[in-house]
């Protein structure tokens, strides 16, 4: 059988005292997702930040692809292609849509060492290219992301992962601080990653949210994975009653 | 995008009433010129800049732009030009750096000591940058280091500058050599002679740093750095490197700019730059910079330098008291800034979207 896309074993992290990972395996196959839900303080977020290399684990190891990898930091996660969205979005309201799209990852026309003049058509060009498909369509790709609504703000965010051949999407709470109507627009992204073969960690305290869009659902509390089942095969109350 | 989609986006737009601003009248153009504002943020001093002129060369019955007169506006305009830039670069990336003054007089006074010393001239300006350079790395180094506000780490290296500057000078203005060719930056050139070679100088460096600030992925980083850090973080950008980078640069421009301004008065005063690193964040503000980093031009620099140089001399001109001008450059900072915060609110008012 294929080795799973990523798969973390034995994961363990202490915060200042407190145990918030303890002996967590978790593992996703390609072209899944996996909506992750449990109450505050779970342990999601501490998962997704060892698996994003914002926080290094205390112990356990992390395979993608059957191949053991050390994630230190976020540049290593991205080059490793795991790609996270959070959910205080990370764009600069201040830059256009295509400048946000290449930030840290430039195309260069001329550069020494590592230093250059950014190829602006070629920004342009391809922002407007994957933007379009995840289905939202924009003005420019000279406006700035201050002038887009929350939502679009995400879709912009998902199309960047997208656009950078992300192996692995992972969603911190996309939807949080969105109005009914932006969460749906958001749903809807999710919803279209897997007609792209695109395999999604999606984490959410809304249950009905994960239902619609993942295709298993795990669910963790006090630091420890409690539930864990594929999504046609249980019940939004069988999840409800582990947490 | 397509019709319908565009009319449903006006919808939206007539929904809300709230404020003066009703988008009954003439919404499409109302949300184009805050579109324009919001990207092009120095556009408004620009627009000032040629009413100003309009208005001191009417006054002052066409003296304002005669060649005499535009030689001294633009000699005085690389040495307050550059220190502008640094400082807006720095605002651009989230920070800040009061202490620009005072190294406008310490690495000018550093290569004075050392050409009267008896160093080559060339590399006592070198010596002079690279002291200017350490100082803006202390501030950066002690700011990120100890994760303080870079306001309070550059009060005190304003202070602490400027002492060092009294106490090398010896207590008065060492003598530069007679013999001391600084024509590389005093002689008058072009048609006209209407530019000192200062202005060269001051050109070349302009069209680098708008060219990095606009067209490299440096300027990329530092304008994500400034805009929201911890995005910039997570996309893998070096933001503490960026800062310090700003810092260094910041410190070098004002000390380049001390430099030209010392050799054009042949005397390195330790009291030079006194108060210029408010000149300096109020031409950035004016010239549309923002305090909360992320937004600014190195053109907006430029034309907010030129605004208070040209409030200066147009007073004059008009024959105005010469005493109005701080009045002058206060209002006008206060006002850019009311505006500023006032048109993005009534932007959001409107609900720009695209």
């Amino acid at each position: 059988m294929e080795a799973p896309l990523i798969e973390a074993r034995g994961l363990q992290k202490w915060y200042s005292g407190v145990h918030a990972l303890k002996d967590v395996d978790f593992k996703v196959s390609k072209g899944e997702v996996v909506g992750l839900v449990g109450d505050n303080g779970a342990g999601k977020t501490t998962l997704i930040k060892i698996l994003s290399g914002v926080h290094p684990p205390d112990g356990g190891e992390i395979r993608i692809e059957g191949r053991k990898v050390d994630i230190e930091t976020p540049r290593q996660a991205m080059s490793l292609g795991i790609e996270t969205i959070y959910q205080t979005n990370s764009m600069v309201p201040t830059m256009s849509i295509a400048r946000n799209l290449f930030i840290g990852r430039e195309p260069l026309r001329i550069s020494i060492l590592g230093f250059g003049f950014m190829d602006q058509r070629r920004m342009r060009r391809d922002s407007v290219r994957a933007i379009a498909d995840v289905d939202l369509h924009l003005r420019s790709p000279d406006a700035l992301v201050g002038e887009l609504s929350g939502g679009e703000r995400q879709g912009v965010a998902i199309a960047r992962a997208m656009y950078f051949k992300s192996k692995v999407l992972i969603l911190d709470e996309p939807t949080n601080h969105l109005s009914v109507k932006e969460t749906a627009k958001v749903i809807g992204f999710i919803k279209a990653l897997k007609n792209q073969n695109v395999t999604g960690i999606f984490i959410s305290h809304n249950m009905h949210h994960v239902f619609q869009s993942c295709d298993r659902v795990v669910a963790m509390a006090r630091g420890e994975m409690v539930f864990n089942k594929p999504v046609a095969e249980t019940s939004i109350d069988e999840v409800a009653d582990f947490m | 995008m397509t019709p319908s989609s565009k009319g449903e986006r006006a919808a939206i737009v007539s929904g809300d009433r709230r404020g003066p601003l009703n988008p009954g009248v003439g919404p499409a153009a109302l949300k184009n010129l805050f579109r324009i504002y919001l990207e092009k943020p120095e556009l408004a001093g620009i627009v000032l800049l040629i009413l100003l002129t309009v208005a001191f060369e009417a006054r002052s019955d066409g003296a304002f732009l005669s060649p005499d007169n535009l030689r001294g506006i633009l000699g005085l305009l690389p040495e307050v030009g550059l220190v502008s830039i640094g400082v807006t670069i720095l605002m651009i990336c989230g920070e800040f750096d009061l202490s620009v003054g005072s190294t406008f007089a310490l690495a000018p006074m550093s290569t004075s000591l050392l050409i009267i010393a008896g160093t080559p001239s060339a590399i006592a300006i070198l010596l002079g940058l690279a002291i200017a350079g350490a100082v803006g790395f202390l501030n950066g180094f002690i700011t990120l280091t100890f994760a303080i506000p870079s306001f309070i780490t550059t009060l005190g290296m304003l202070f602490i500058a400027r002492s060092i500057t009294v106490v090398i000078s010896g207590g008065f203005p060492p003598l530069l050599p007679d013999d001391l060719n600084t024509s590389a930056f005093t002689q008058f050139v072009g048609p006209g002679g209407l530019f000192r070679a200062s202005f060269v100088w001051f050109l070349i460096i302009a069209v680098a740093a708008a060219a990095m600030m606009a067209r490299s992925n440096l300027g990329n980083w530092i304008r994500a750095t400034g805009g929201n850090l911890d995005a910039a973080t997570s996309m893998g950008v070096p933001a503490r490197r960026v800062k310090l980078f700003c810092f260094v640069l910041c410190a070098m421009m004002a000390g380049f700019g001390g430099i030209i301004q010392v050799f054009r008065l042949h005397s390195p005063l330790p009291s030079i730059g006194d108060g210029l690193e408010l000149q300096a964040v109020a031409a950035a503000v004016i010239g549309g910079t923002s305090l909360y980093g992320g937004v600014g031009t190195v053109l907006g620099a430029i034309v907010g330098a030129l605004l208070i140089r040209v409030i200066d001399n147009g007073l004059v001109m008009s024959q105005v008291d010469a005493n109005w001008f701080k009045f002058a450059v206060g209002t006008l900072l206060i006002l850019a800034v009311v505006a500023n915060v006032w048109l993005r609110r009534a932007s959001r008012r409107i609900k720009l979207e695209v």
